[in-house]
């Protein structure tokens, strides 16, 4: 390797070093006890004492199952909806179809929360506050799995269509049998893209629950962490990681899908 | 028939569609010209008074400064390490993956778990900043009770969140990009620096715009680190807009001056959708 090219190298690993420290600071102050949290001894013992802590001072297992059930949930109805909306934008030269693509795209720019005040009243109204429903309700209707998946339908040869037909397929039995099964990876970058989304939403949720039985991992660590709480540093540390460990594994198990996936979508 | 089928498929999508965008949005701008009611005077019909509180609302101002100064300080910053990191780990190196891996985690962790970790940093005195500092003899600094360094401090912590995540537009761009013109170049007798600078850098143009467009869209709708950090203070110092539109609401109770403040919001949105249409062309956004 020539001196340039080591030069490069070397401040490549710099600077990823730097970029992954806070990280690597959070795993050292989670695993061992609060007074080595700032005092780099490499002979430090380790502990889960904080994990213990933490997992005393507040239910992680039920927020996490919250937040479990919430992106399960939206996912499947986003795969429903946007499934059928897709197919109609791709296939269906309906009459109004460009002004109500023209529409659904609205929503790219001016997501949910931004509306807060609005889409609260309305919650109310419908009696779904502090319900993990009422979190998902209004990302349902996904304007960017629409677009994805309307992409999608719109490469599957139209020839597949007419043959699923003679077979006597119906409407919804050629998108099931054709459309869906070749749109499979469109499915995977959008699943993955809406999880990590709303895996880490924490303003509208917050606006929405507010009690256990629905508030998702990010909002009982906003709870958890404020500085009023007067936790200490290593059980917050300990904390944040459990809350953000079972998208973090994913994350590490499938990195080449998921930054694909993020690629693909261009908008989280 | 293939407009009746056409308009039943896109009926459950649509429902939800106008119940949590549209209608929103509507009733967002009328809400916007009625007064704050309560249990002894109703809310009724004010014409545009609220938008004149509005422009006499020293906070909104500042409000609106800030955000504008959250966008300068993180875009350009964020924007430029993700073209050095996409540069750095485009060419062959011992440790690629994990480099790469290094800048993208911090893209897929909560706003607030960043902003818990980074607390930690910033806590005066006894924090990891201030004990680094100590060890050289700098004095200790509340660098989220100043107003004159928490916008800084948060504005630090968010391109750290952000870097990576373009970083991956620039990665998938450089791919695109032949070999054969940097051998072409060489050829010519350019520059490394001369190449990036008139072959590159406007090569990748329309990925810039691309992230330039959804950076400044998130610098308006991430607020979430303010819940944990500093409460949108010292003195509104950190405050953003969507952050007020919150308090506004939900500390305050007055929705109507809520719904106008949102109504600014929403006009910022569709300048920058406006200008996404118009200088981007449809395949670059919407690859």
């Amino acid at each position: 390797m020539s001196p340039r090219g080591a030069l490069e190298t070397g401040a490549t690993w710099l600077l990823a070093l730097l970029w992954i420290s806070p990280l690597l600071y959070a795993l050292w102050a989670a695993f061992h006890p609060a007074a080595f949290a700032v005092t780099f001894d490499p002979f430090a013992p380790l502990t889960l004492e904080n994990f213990g802590e933490a997992l005393a001072r507040a239910p992680f297992p039920r927020y996490m199952l919250n937040t479990f059930i919430l992106v399960t949930m939206l996912l499947a109805a986003q795969f429903v909806l946007c499934t059928l909306a897709a197919y109609a934008f791709a296939r269906y030269r309906f009459k109004g179809a460009d002004i109500a693509f023209a529409l659904v795209l609205v929503q790219l720019m001016i997501a949910p929360e931004i509306l807060i005040v609005e889409n609260y009243a309305t919650l109310a109204h419908l009696g779904l506050v502090d319900t993990i429903l009422g979190i998902g309700l209004p990302y349902m209707a996904s304007a960017f799995g629409i677009f994805l998946l309307r992409q999608a339908f719109k490469s599957t040869p139209k020839e597949l269509e007419e043959a699923a037909r003679l077979e006597g397929c119906s409407t919804l039995g050629v998108l099931w049998r054709v459309y869906v099964p070749l749109a499979r990876p469109t499915y995977l970058a959008y699943g993955l893209v809406s999880v990590s989304h709303h895996w880490n939403t924490f303003l509208w949720p917050l606006v929405v629950t507010n009690s256990v039985e629905t508030r998702p991992l990010t909002v009982g660590l906003g709870v958890f962490g404020a500085p009023e709480s007067g936790v200490d540093w290593s059980v917050v540390s300990a904390a944040t990681l459990l809350s953000v460990a079972p998208l973090m594994l994913a994350f590490l198990l499938f990195q080449r899908q998921f930054v694909q996936s993020f690629m693909r979508a261009g908008i989280r | 028939m293939r407009h009746v089928i056409g308009w039943l498929l896109l009926t459950p999508a649509a429902i939800l569609l106008i119940a949590f965008t549209y209608w929103p949005i509507g009733a967002t701008v009328a809400d916007s010209l009625f007064s704050r009611g309560n249990p002894i005077r109703p809310s009724r019909f004010i014409g545009l008074e609220n938008y004149a509180l509005m422009a006499d609302d020293p906070i909104f101002w500042q409000v609106l400064w800030n955000n504008a100064l959250f966008a300068l300080g993180t875009i350009p910053a964020s924007i430029a390490l993700a073209l050095m990191m996409a540069l750095m780990v485009n060419r062959a190196l011992p440790g690629r993956a994990l480099a790469r891996m290094a800048f993208f985690t911090p893209t897929i962790l909560p706003m607030i778990a960043v902003a818990n970790i980074w607390l930690f940093f910033y806590t005066p005195d006894i924090g990891l900043i201030d004990q680094i500092a100590g060890l050289i003899g700098l004095p200790g600094h509340n660098w989220l009770g100043d107003p004159d360094t928490v916008l800084g401090a948060i504005i630090v912590m968010t391109v750290w969140k952000e870097a990576g995540f373009f970083m991956i537009f620039y990665l998938a761009a450089l791919q695109t990009i032949p070999p054969e013109l940097w051998e072409a170049a060489r050829l010519e007798g350019a520059a490394r620096w001369t190449y990036f600078r008139r072959i590159l850098f406007p090569l990748l143009m329309p990925t810039t715009l691309f992230v330039l467009i959804n950076a400044i869209l998130n610098s308006f709708k991430l607020v979430d680190h303010l819940f944990i950090l500093t409460k949108g203070g010292p003195d509104n110092a950190s405050n953003l807009l969507l952050y007020y539109i919150f308090e506004t609401a939900f500390s305050f109770f007055d929705t109507t001056y809520a719904a106008t403040l949102t109504v600014v919001l929403l006009l910022v949105l569709a300048v920058l959708s406006l200008v996404q249409y118009v200088v981007l062309d449809k395949r670059i956004h919407y690859r």
